[in-house]
């Protein structure tokens, strides 16, 4: 029987656009696995059961809880962080924007928010602030009272908008 | 908390995933979108299990129609029984549902079997299930069966599901011409699990009310149905607030879930009649 269970699992996935291989413990979640074992420490490992959203990460191009997905699911996966959408500059208006409208404090819920905003934004269109509200529902900040979070993503809808008209 | 799994498989098929649930004894423990054992095995209430991920069966996703038949297969995410066409127009209690659990990362992940299969009695797909009357599929070493879901929710996080059985699929009678279905709920913050939900169907030979969170499974409220098929409204909260028994928690007293639950089928029929018009 226990010969069809791993205690240690292989895996092969990429990790922002670099391929990874890894023997993961069956138990691990995404999140230890990419700062313990990556040095990824962008997102974050706080709430682990899914309510807090700051280890929300990009797995085959939509926002996932990364404490709520075992690393040994991410074969064959596509995974990118906070630290490869800066690399490769996929969200510099967004983080830019953040900056300019204070829209973090400590920046602990940041990185999460930063990768639910973009999820929201590549899906095109210009939200609305409660649109943009509810998209942000399941990451909690505790310092900015989110006006300021909900003003930088809209603000940078509506740039990315007159941006694809002109 | 950190998870502790004993072990962990990545399933072929839907014949090897239930091989490996037999071979494990009652120590195995299906894993699909996660997001429900996952949580569970970061907080330690479930622990030491043998994960057997389904994850990666792709003949147990999608949605299709067959005749008046609408089947959604287990692994169908909620996000995309949210965006399916087909379960938009034939089937848009599901879609409207999808919106009322939890946030767009879990939406992503999570998937309809695993919502069913779990049977958390604040969720909204087994109520949903039980108002559209749906059929609930499942495999095991014997072969297939289908359970109504009027039988298929036993308890808290407890149904008729056995050990080495998986659920496959969940098949809904597609909407008819001037069928409506509506789901109200109240929760504290968007997202949050429902104080009080309620699902109401309303079809040519009768209505159907099924509730959420006001009990330890999924509630089909017979006297309501009844009063709402005679056009009493008020019989028929009567009866809808008689035949719950809602616990009392730190997010909601008993008297206050029962209280919501008469609101709540005012609001859908208020919206019933909005309809109509």
């Amino acid at each position: 029987m226990t010969e069809m269970f791993r205690d240690k699992v292989d895996v092969a996935l990429t990790v922002n656009g670099e391929p990874v291989e890894a023997r993961v413990p069956a138990g691990q979640h995404m999140i230890d696995f990419l700062r313990l074992d990556l040095g990824l420490t962008g997102a974050h490992a706080s709430c682990e059961h899914g309510v807090c959203g700051a280890c929300t990460i990009r797995v085959d191009g939509v926002s996932v809880r990364g404490c709520l997905m075992l690393a040994a699911q991410a074969d064959g996966a596509e995974v990118w962080t906070v630290e490869g959408l800066t690399d490769t500059a996929a969200i510099t208006d967004l983080q830019d924007a953040f900056v300019a409208r204070n829209a973090l404090q400590c920046g602990f819920c940041t990185p999460g928010m930063l990768v639910a905003a973009e999820e929201l934004l590549s899906a095109g269109g210009t939200p609305s602030r409660a649109e943009i509200r509810e998209h942000l529902s399941g990451n909690y900040c505790r310092c900015t009272g989110y006006e300021a979070i909900v003003d930088a993503v809209e603000s940078v809808a509506k740039a990315r908008a007159g941006k694809g008209d002109a | 908390m950190k998870a502790s799994a004993a072990g962990y498989a990545r399933a072929e098929n839907l014949r090897h995933a239930i091989e490996m649930l037999v071979a494990s004894e009652g120590e195995g423990r299906v894993l699909a979108g996660g997001q429900s054992l996952v949580a569970a095995m970061n907080m330690r209430l479930s622990a030491g299990d043998l994960l057997v991920d389904i994850s990666r069966l792709n003949e147990l996703s999608g949605v299709s129609q067959e005749g008046d038949t609408v089947r959604i297969g287990a692994l169908t995410r909620h996000a995309q029984v949210g965006a399916d066409p087909i379960v938009r127009a034939r089937v848009p209690l599901l879609a409207a549902a999808v919106a009322h659990i939890a946030h767009a990362a879990i939406r992503n992940r999570g998937t309809i079997g695993g919502a069913l299969a779990h049977a958390d009695p604040a969720a909204e797909f087994p109520a949903c299930a039980l108002a559209l009357g749906a059929e609930i599929h499942v495999e095991g070493p014997e072969g297939d069966r289908s359970i109504p879901a009027e039988d298929f929710f036993e308890d808290v996080f407890t149904t008729a599901l056995e050990e080495d059985e998986i659920l496959t699929a969940l098949s809904v009678p597609a909407a008819e011409t001037g069928e409506v279905q509506l789901i109200e709920e109240v929760a504290r913050r968007s997202g949050d699990y429902a104080l009080a939900g309620l699902c109401l169907v309303r079809r040519a030979k009768g209505h159907r009310v099924a509730l959420f969170s006001v009990g330890p499974k999924p509630i089909l409220a017979t006297g309501a149905m009844t009063a709402l098929d005679a056009g009493d409204v008020d019989g028929a909260v009567a009866a809808l607030t008689s035949e719950i028994d809602p616990p009392s928690d730190t997010q909601a007293s008993a008297a206050y879930r029962r209280h919501l639950a008469g609101v709540l089928l005012r609001r859908a029929v208020a919206r019933l009649e909005g309809d109509r018009t």
